[in-house]
């Protein structure tokens, strides 16, 4: 299949990146200092940086749940928009977190979101965290996004 | 009940004054919010750990010694956007066992009958006398 070349009208294709960097930085997201960590066509990776404020369990040191729930709910929303190549505003449904060991203390936590099936009105994901060892994870999610507007061009 | 965690303090969350159900309130404001205007849902998924586990360490304070607690996991519906308003969020202990104790939980702004979200979570007690 070729593509027709972009014309001056048709908008600029949807860039996961750019976005993140512009808005990841307000907000929540800025609160818990979630970085960029790489994309391909149907997942994002988000890194989401050790520090004393998120831990959730003092006496082991560990970091809560709360921060990779928001790293998990984030790189899925992006991969998304990655899959689609376009933005539309959309709202999390449901989500699905296994905390299947605890993130090591001090380390940083990546998460990698994954859209693996676009309808209509909804949005599949799947995801894991982990925290250097992508075959030893931290943390498996599932949850569906819906659709609450049209595609915007950006 | 213990004190509640370092990132208790980062969401602002802290526990609702006069109330022996352990309810949690977090105001709003910018380390919180999502989409202008609206409440991150993470943000909202923290609120509701953080309640489920207090709602789990207020049922098992008589337990000496203490369990460590560990979430196994969790599942959230979100059912409204939360706006720019104080959201609470209040556990109830479904069954507490010998190692699992099953908890719903839940979070409103105004109104208790209108939820922004619930969640059911499951935790590990470890290290209990009987586990």
């Amino acid at each position: 299949m070729t593509e027709a070349p972009p014309s001056p009208e048709s908008p600029p294709a949807f860039d996961a990146e750019r976005f993140f960097k512009r808005m990841g930085s307000v907000g929540h997201n800025g609160t818990l200092d979630i970085q960029w960590h790489g994309a391909a066509d149907d997942w994002v990776e988000l890194r989401l940086p050790w520090r004393d404020a998120l831990i959730g369990d003092e006496e082991a040191r560990l970091m809560a749940s709360g921060p990779i729930f928001t790293l998990m709910d984030n790189a899925t929303s992006l991969a998304i928009w990655r899959k689609m190549k376009a933005f539309r505003p959309q709202a999390t449904l449901d989500f699905r977190i296994d905390y299947i060991r605890p993130a090591g203390s001090g380390r940083d936590v990546i998460g990698r979101g994954e859209c693996y099936r676009l309808t209509h009105s909804i949005a599949f994901v799947r995801g894991i965290a982990h925290d250097g060892d992508a075959d030893d994870p931290v943390a498996h999610c599932a949850g569906t996004f819906m659709f609450t507007g049209p595609a915007w061009s950006l | 009940m213990r004190k509640l965690p370092p990132y208790a303090d980062l969401l602002g969350v802290t526990l609702a004054p006069a109330d022996s159900r352990a309810t949690l309130m977090m105001p709003f404001g910018g380390q919180v919010l999502g989409r202008p205007g609206f409440l991150h849902g993470g943000a909202i998924a923290g609120l509701l750990e953080l309640a489920a586990f207090a709602s789990l360490e207020l049922a098992i304070a008589d337990l000496d010694p203490q369990p460590r607690i560990k979430p196994i996991n969790m599942t959230i519906d979100f059912m409204r956007g939360g706006r720019e308003a104080m959201t609470y969020a209040r556990g109830t202990v479904g069954r507490l066992g010998q190692r699992i104790a099953n908890i719903d939980v839940v979070a409103w702004q105004d109104d208790e009958d209108r939820l922004i979200a619930r969640a059911h979570i499951n935790f590990l007690l470890a290290g209990s006398a009987s586990a």
